[in-house]
Formats: structure tokens, C-alpha cells, sequence
């Protein structure tokens, strides 16, 4: 492989400001190691509209105006981002034919900040999912090992970034699916406080949990992928005006003497893979090395999480997907009789399992009769889970936990049994609930050589101080730098 | 909490979805078994708790009114399966 694919963002940004590499050559060799489309990681490549993209960049470097460090590299968008004229499917055969006449905020920020995107990458259907499989255009193999799972639901976003088919990517997170699959695929991904990055052109899956965030080599990528994505927009209601924004990155000092990092024992108990355990716990030590204070606490509620969650984002998402009837965008139904026959031709036969499941549940749990013990219910147990969160801030600055209870499951094994799957997301789903920010990196190998993952979860607007205690923990570890034997893989 | 084929007949149609036999059996299944989890939720006493729907505090965001170009009709109706020139086209609704 290519050297240069093995360096960070940061650092092919640097090398493209210096005049050592140009735009369109990394550019055509990030399109040449997606060409045959490794991990089946991406839906769409744009080849052509990113090598123009490319030479327009690198004729205004020339005139010195590189808008960012991240200026001119090569980088993936998850399929339910909107960018105008490219195809958005949502891994949904009911979008087939969509092509968004706008671009989404984040995207706009990010093309601000002079990003290529060589292709939307694969996901979950919707990022209804926790391992890719859902996916209308299947499912995408996990570069450290294809009978696996690269996780979800942006498994094409970790799969692409961690084979070294792009430097980074953008995912989206409800209920963990920036950070589960950063976890299975060994890179660093991070969930932003809600409200921070602009949800308008992100196709709505559970509108109050949703955010767009980085996947990428390291912590450093990750803060100055965030400095670009987070800005409050008009165009989003629950935008939120971020303290510091943009000022992450030259904010990294790895100093983290003092730091007060809280280990919930909830999340250490049964059913975490004592591998999993051991390489989390290690990240401690590594912190309390460079002189950060580590403490136990509780986090009574854990129990709940994983229903209140369900309950919650299938509710918005059974809301949300009623936009997709065969009238408006996408894909209809190629016979009916009348309206509502077309409407539910068009949504049985466009739909796959999975969305149906959390569409039913979701429209159960709104019901009248229902409502009640169950949506209501939820409502006022996401309460007691933002005040847990708020009393374990009160005594610490950064929690840590596992991201997910294994490491990568094998394909095929999961979408058989749906509550298994969804109990595998307990360590992130309460993170979305609370609206906090989240990071997940990799700390460490199994006996199979799969990539584990360590997650820190911070007050709101705590991202300064997620990102620094990541990076100060790679600078004394290289679980970061792993690559998948062979890299981008056909 | 029992799922009956009733009440998943009841949401299939207020979702607008119609599932095969099969699909009704495997669906109506799973559904007991995932509602039948989230009844854990009834351990906890919430009479005193105030459902909370936003994490933030956010009220009445406001924004200066100001006028801005909408789409072009022609490029909205270029995603939609069926259009004309102006609308977008469904089987007829009213006699």
C-alpha cells in the first residue's frame, strides 16, 4: 500500500499545504484503492465530480488559500447526508432514484473547510442497525476480518477509514453508530454534543438523538474534523451555539494532570467480554500514568437504558419515515389500487425488516392505550437518566466505559434475534439520551485480533476535554495506528 | 404485556404496511419479545417525574424573518416518481 494512505488527515493536510503531494494525485489514489469497492464500504463513488473537485482546490492553493488543515483531503459522506445531486439512499430501496437538490449544512461546512468526498458510504437501512447488514445494497465486511461485521450503523464510514480507502469519514450517531462500529473497525470516531453540528440535510432516523460526527485515524483528525462540522445554523431549531467552537484542535495539549475520570461499575458487570474488560481498564492506567485521577462511581439506571431508548427513537423514527409514501421522492410501488393501496404498496414493498420492526414499535408505543406506559414512561426515565449522568459530572470529568459488550460479531449472526442486537448497544444508547458528547477508540486486541474499543463520555459542550484525554492516550499508545493486514482489501 | 395479531394488525395499518402471514407470525413474536423487555421500565417509580422531551432547555428560538429564494419548482419535482410540470401526480382521491 501506498504510504501516503497510511498517514493521518492531519498529516496529508500538512503534506498537501507544503507542496509535497498534490490534491487530484492523493485524490486518485484514494479513488484507486475504492475502486473495486473493498468491503462493499461505499453505495456510491463519485469519481469524476471528486478529481474536478480536487484540481479546483489545488489551483486556489496555489493563490494560498487553504481554508483549514484538513484542506484538500479525500474523504467519505455516510449515505443520509445529504449532498446535492449525488444520490442519497439511505440503504433504503424507497429512496432508490433520490438525488438531494441541496447539500446539507454539515456538508457545506465541511466543503467550507476545502474537503473532497470521493462517495457515500453504506449504512445501515436508515441506521436502523448495529452491525450493517440491514443495508438494501448489503452488507459491508469488516476490513480486519470480511466474515465479520463492521458494526452500525455507519459501517461503511468505519469499514472505508479503517481499510485506508479514504482518511476519514462522517457518520451519524442515534444510538451509538459512530462509535460501535469506530469500535469494531479500530478507529476513532466521535459522537458530538446534541445540537452542536446542524441536522438539516441528515435524513431524520430519531430527530431529538440524532448528530453527524467524525470516524478517522485519530483523536487530532477527529477535533479538526469537529472544528469544521460544528457551528450553530438557522436551518435547525435545536442548534445549539458551541463555547470554543473551532478551537479544538490547538486546544490538544495530552495534559490530563488532574483529570477526574470516573469508571461506572455498572459498566464492568456481566456479559462484557473479560477481553474487553481488561484492554478498557488498561486505558485507565494509561491515564492515571500521565497523572489523571481515576474513581469508581455508580450508575444505578444503566438497567434501563437500552428500553428507554428503544421506545424513544423508534417512536420518532415510526413519525419520521411517514414522509416515504411514493408521492414525493424516491421509489414507488409499481402497482396499486388508489392512494392508500399506493401508499402501502409502496411502504411494504420499499421497506426492509428491520425499519418495519421499529416503525410498528414505534407507531405500538405512540398508541392510544399505549402511550402512556410506554412513550410517557420512557419521557420521564430519560429524565432520571440525564440527572445520573449530571450527578456522576458532579464528581468526575470524563467517564469511561466499553463501547460495545464484544468485539465484532461474525455476519449473519445478529439480525436473527433483534433484542440481542439491540441489548449489544447498552454502553452508548444513554449517551444520545442525555445529549452528550461521546468518543470511541481503539485500546487494544482480542485473541482473534480484533480491534477493541474504549468509550469517553463528557458533560455537554465537554468535547475539549474528550478529545484531549484520547489524544494524550495516543501519545503513549499505538492502538490507533493499527491497519487491517492488507489495508483496502477487494 | 401480551402482543396480539390484533394489535399488530391494528399498528400495521396505522403505519401504512401490510406484512405477509409469515412475516405477521415471525413479526408478532418478536414484537412480545421486545415489548415484553421494555416492561422493565415499570420497576422504576415515576410518578414524580416530569417527562423530558429535550435535553436542552431550549424555548421559542427565534430568527429574524428575513425573505430567501425557495427551490425551483422544476428541481423538486425532479425526484418525485411521477409528476407533471406542477405537481406531483396520485390516483385520484375525490370523484
Amino acid at each position: 500500500m501506498n504510504e501516503l494512505l497510511q498517514c493521518t488527515a492531519l498529516e496529508l493536510g500538512a503534506a498537501i499545504r507544503k507542496g509535497e503531494v498534490s490534491i487530484p494525485e492523493v485524490t486518485s489514489l484514494a479513488l484507486e484503492a475504492a475502486g473495486a469497492n473493498p468491503n462493499n464500504a461505499f453505495i456510491t463513488l463519485t469519481p469524476e465530480a471528486a478529481m474536478a473537485r480536487a484540481e479546483e482546490l489545488q489551483k486556489h492553493l496555489a493563490d494560498g488559500s487553504a481554508s483549514s488543515p484538513l484542506y484538500g483531503v479525500p474523504m467519505a459522506v455516510k449515505d443520509n447526508i445529504c449532498v446535492q445531486d449525488v444520490p442519497a439512499t439511505c440503504a433504503s430501496k424507497i429512496l432508490g432514484g433520490f438525488r438531494p437538490p441541496y447539500d446539507a449544512t454539515a456538508w457545506e461546512q465541511m466543503l467550507a473547510g476545502g474537503a473532497v468526498s470521493i462517495g457515500k458510504t453504506n449504512m445501515d437501512e436508515f441506521a436502523m442497525g448495529s452491525t450493517t447488514e440491514t443495508s438494501f445494497y448489503g452488507a459491508v465486511q469488516n476490513p480486519w476480518d470480511t466474515d465479520r461485521v463492521p458494526g452500525g450503523s455507519s459501517g461503511g464510514s468505519a469499514a472505508a477509514t479503517a481499510a485506508r480507502t479514504c482518511w476519514y469519514a462522517l457518520g451519524s450517531d442515534t444510538g451509538g453508530s459512530i462509535r460501535q462500529p469506530a469500535s469494531y473497525c479500530g478507529v476513532t470516531g466521535v459522537k458530538p454534543t446534541y445540537g452542536t453540528v446542524s441536522r438539516y440535510g441528515l435524513i431524520a432516523y430519531a430527530s431529538s438523538l440524532d448528530q453527524i460526527g467524525p470516524l478517522a485515524r485519530d483523536a487530532a483528525d477527529c477535533a479538526a474534523i469537529l472544528d469544521l462540522l460544528q457551528k450553530k445554523d438557522p436551518r435547525d431549531g435545536t442548534s445549539l451555539e458551541m463555547p470554543g467552537a473551532g478551537t479544538l484542535l490547538q486546544s490538544l495539549t495530552g495534559d490530563v494532570r488532574g483529570l477526574k475520570i470516573g469508571i461506572p461499575a455498572e459498566c464492568f458487570g456481566d456479559g462484557l467480554d473479560p477481553q474487553v474488560r481488561k484492554a478498557v481498564l488498561e486505558v485507565a492506567e494509561v491515564l492515571k500514568r500521565r497523572g489523571a485521577v481515576v474513581q469508581e462511581l455508580s450508575f444505578p439506571v444503566m438497567k434501563y437504558v437500552v428500553p428507554t431508548y428503544y421506545i424513544i427513537a423508534c417512536a420518532e423514527a415510526s413519525s419520521n419515515l411517514s414522509r416515504f409514501d411514493g408521492v414525493k421522492y424516491g421509489w414507488r410501488a409499481e402497482e396499486y389500487e388508489g392512494l392508500t393501496d399506493l401508499y402501502q404498496k409502496t411502504r411494504t414493498q420499499g421497506f426492509g425488516t428491520e425499519v418495519k420492526r421499529r416503525i410498528l414499535l414505534g407507531t405500538f408505543v405512540l398508541s392510544s392505550g399505549y402511550y402512556d406506559a410506554y412513550y410517557r414512561k420512557a419521557l420521564q426515565v430519560k429524565s432520571l437518566i440525564r440527572d445520573a449522568f449530571r450527578s456522576a459530572f458532579d464528581s468526575c470529568d470524563l467517564l469511561l466505559t466499553p463501547v460495545a459488550p464484544t468485539t465484532a460479531p461474525r455476519l449473519g449472526e445478529s439480525l436473527s434475534d433483534p433484542l440481542q442486537m439491540y441489548l449489544s448497544d447498552i454502553y452508548t444508547v444513554s449517551v444520545n439520551l442525555a445529549g452528550l458528547p461521546g468518543l470511541s477508540m481503539p485500546c487494544g486486541q482480542d485473541d482473534k485480533g480484533l480491534p477493541i474499543g474504549a468509550q469517553l463520555i463528557g458533560p455537554h459542550f465537554g468535547e475539549a476535554t474528550l478529545l484531549n484525554a484520547a489524544f494524550g492516550y495516543q501519545q503513549d499508545t499505538d492502538w490507533h495506528k493499527k491497519a487491517p493486514k492488507g489495508g483496502a482489501r477487494a | 404485556m401480551t402482543v396480539t395479531p390484533e394489535i399488530v394488525d391494528y399498528i400495521s395499518e396505522l403505519s401504512r404496511l401490510s406484512l405477509e402471514p409469515e412475516e405477521k407470525a415471525s413479526m408478532t413474536a418478536q414484537l412480545e419479545q421486545i415489548v415484553g423487555y421494555m416492561d422493565v421500565l415499570t420497576q422504576l417509580d415515576t410518578a414524580a417525574v416530569e417527562p423530558l422531551s429535550h435535553v436542552f432547555p431550549l424555548k421559542n428560538v427565534l430568527r429574524e424573518d428575513v425573505v430567501v429564494p425557495s427551490r425551483e419548482r422544476a428541481e423538486l419535482l425532479a425526484n418525485a416518481p411521477v409528476p407533471d410540470e406542477e405537481a406531483f401526480l396520485v390516483p385520484r382521491t375525490v370523484d
